[in-house]
């Protein structure tokens, strides 16, 4: 163990220098896509813009910003994050103590009945007519509603619940608090590990969404997303690099730009909330995957 | 006091309480609290259920249940009759096995070479980088890599042009036959480091005398990899290996349809897209029920098959 032969050495050399083409590669594209947003468009169709911006400016962040339909995505994406987010936690939290009580008379049914979601789903078509009979197309809370509890968050919340010593429930109940005092009080100070660890992926989850926008929103300027407006542009590139709304839009304030700078500085727009909450999330998804695995 | 957890209530289960309007009274609070999100289950995720009955009617929306037209069959019938329905299955299941072969055995070597890593601050440097993929959307993954693999000026291009490996760009995003390829790299690409971490985890629960004796055996570093570190995590290659069978099927199509095109789409059309295209974007509603009907039923069966093979071979229960 202490001794290491020159073989060793050289495999020690061979897999340090592997992880390292790896990590390159991972965070390349990232990058090369950095770069370009920072580069001048007209530049940039030049070609060759590698590690950095060849020609700096900060035109490409000018325009975007400027686009009130970027604006309305960016809000909308955000206020569904911090709303579904928030609704989706507590909720999933309130329903798991009320199955986590073992005294509680519905425990079984109720339980059965969230658990047997995930393994079949009424499939795209009858979801779609669910969400036209609701009204629910064009209206904000297609965001919220649909995906507002997930069975497995709830089932991780309530194994962690499980696990909390009872005897600050009993002693509360002595002192003649309700149940959901019980639950505001006690239960969710306690829990905050895990509701952190799920927060943050219902997050993730919210922000990086674009199908249901795609799906049911895709008439209404007001409800587009940031990630859908990517979606956009990027499926006008896939099929031509005919003119599309934002060139035109860009023509009419004189700037210079091209689809495809302005599709890597969305990119990079879309990407940095994620970027910024990452050393938080790293410190909690270890951790909630463990959770997962000792349950299941 | 009344609604005292531990209150026993004749000799059994401690806490189990019989259902009387008293004890709907106690754990009024416990009702308001969970009943809600019970009435919300039963509308988002069974009421669609319900809904399957559209796939045996000629759905006509705007009518009620009781005035659409009963068709039986007719609608699976027509599935199993298309060719296009075999040609998605084909690609379904191509990219499925892909992901199998890379997507399930690339993570178990990457959490091999970062075992060997004894810096502690470079394995978490490499572990962070390789986790942040999973974590940004399939739109941001495509665009990053419509831009890598761009014909104008992309990096790929540029680099395969300046080895003289090709003499002209390719229009990689443009050849179907390719489509399968470049799909399943870049699903490698993102989920690598993250899907890595559970054989992280469990390699960390091997007893570390097993090295020790492996040592002292005279075994090297290949030998200790293979005769001490992949058994200890054999149980967990193992229950992966099941789910992922058990998804077979079920692949999404969010990676398809970014990262398709009307060039490719003989190879990038997959069976959730099938449905939208015509379950929703042809207006054929009962067929594309009838599709939804056909994979959920697959589905299912495949996660009972891979629990089957889960009691088999010794893993318990795993789903």
């Amino acid at each position: 163990m202490l001794r290491r032969s020159a073989g060793d050495r050289v495999i020690d050399l061979l897999i340090y220098l592997l992880l390292i083409v790896i990590g390159v590669i991972t965070l390349y594209p990232f990058i090369n896509i950095l770069a370009i947003s920072l580069n001048d468009a007209a530049d940039t169709v030049k070609g060759g813009v590698y590690l950095w911006p060849r020609e700096f400016t900060l035109d490409n962040y000018k325009t975007v910003f400027g686009y009130p339909q970027l604006l309305t995505a960016a809000k909308v994406s955000f206020l569904r994050t911090v709303i579904g987010t928030a609704l989706s936690v507590f909720s999933s939290a309130m329903l798991a103590y009320t199955l986590s009580r073992k005294d509680f008379v519905f425990r079984k049914p109720f339980t059965i009945l969230f658990i047997l979601t995930m393994y079949f789903s009424g499939g795209m078509v009858p979801e779609y007519f669910l969400i036209r009979d609701l009204k629910l197309i064009g209206n904000f809370w297609v965001y919220i509603l649909p995906g507002l509890i997930g069975a497995w968050n709830v089932i991780v919340l309530r194994s962690y619940i499980d696990g909390l010593p009872i005897s600050l429930q009993e002693s509360a109940q002595l002192d003649g608090a309700n149940d959901f005092v019980i639950f505001t009080r006690i239960i969710l100070p306690l829990a905050v590990p895990v509701i952190a660890t799920i927060a943050l992926f219902v997050a993730v989850f919210q922000w990086n969404s674009w199908f249901d926008t795609f799906l049911y929103a895709s008439s209404d300027k007001n409800l587009t997303t940031l990630q859908y407006e990517l979606m956009k542009i990027l499926q006008n590139t896939n099929t031509s690099m005919n003119s599309d709304s934002w060139r035109t839009g860009s023509n009419q304030q004189g700037s210079r730009v091209s689809p495809q700078s302005i599709r890597a500085t969305i990119t990079i727009v879309a990407t940095v909330p994620i970027l910024i909450v990452y050393p938080f999330m790293q410190k909690y998804f270890v951790q909630g995957l463990t959770l997962g695995a000792v349950k299941s | 006091m009344a609604r005292n957890l531990t209150k026993a209530n004749g000799m059994g289960d401690p806490y189990k309480k019989k259902l009387t309007w008293k004890t709907l009274y106690e754990q009024r609070y416990l009702l308001m609290m969970s009943v809600p999100f019970v009435i919300w289950v039963l509308i988002f995720k069974y009421i669609p259920i319900w809904g399957w009955t559209m796939a045996f009617q000629n759905f006509r929306p705007g009518r009620s249940f009781f005035e659409q037209q009963w068709v039986g069959f007719k609608h699976f019938i027509d599935l199993f009759q298309d060719p296009m329905f075999y040609q998605v299955m084909r690609n379904t299941l191509a990219m499925s096995f892909l992901g199998l072969i890379f997507g399930f055995t690339l993570p178990i070597i990457f959490a091999l070479l970062l075992n060997e890593v004894r810096h502690i601050a470079f394995k978490r440097t490499i572990q962070t980088v390789s986790y942040l993929p999973h974590f940004v959307s399939w739109v941001i993954v495509a665009s990053l890599f419509t831009e890598m693999l761009a014909v104008d000026g992309g990096v790929i291009n540029n680099i395969l042009l300046s080895l003289n490996i090709i003499d002209k760009p390719v229009q990689f995003l443009a050849k179907g036959e390719w489509f399968w390829g470049i799909l399943t790299a870049v699903d490698v690409w993102k989920e690598l480091g993250w899907n890595s971490i559970i054989y992280l985890a469990a390699i960390t629960a091997i007893d570390p005398s097993l090295y020790e004796a492996a040592i002292v055996d005279g075994a090297g570093r290949f030998k200790q990899m293979w005769h001490v570190t992949l058994p200890g995590i054999k149980s967990t290659i193992l229950v992966i290996l099941i789910m992922n069978i058990g998804w077979l099927i079920s692949i999404g199509f969010e990676k398809q349809f970014l990262l398709g095109n009307n060039l490719v789409k003989d190879y990038s059309d997959v069976l959730d897209l099938y449905i939208l295209n015509y379950g929703i974007g042809l207006a054929r509603y009962s067929y594309g029920t009838a599709i939804g009907i056909f994979k959920s039923v697959v589905s299912i069966l495949l996660v009972f098959l891979a629990n089957l093979f889960a009691r088999k071979s010794g893993e318990g229960n795993i789903v």
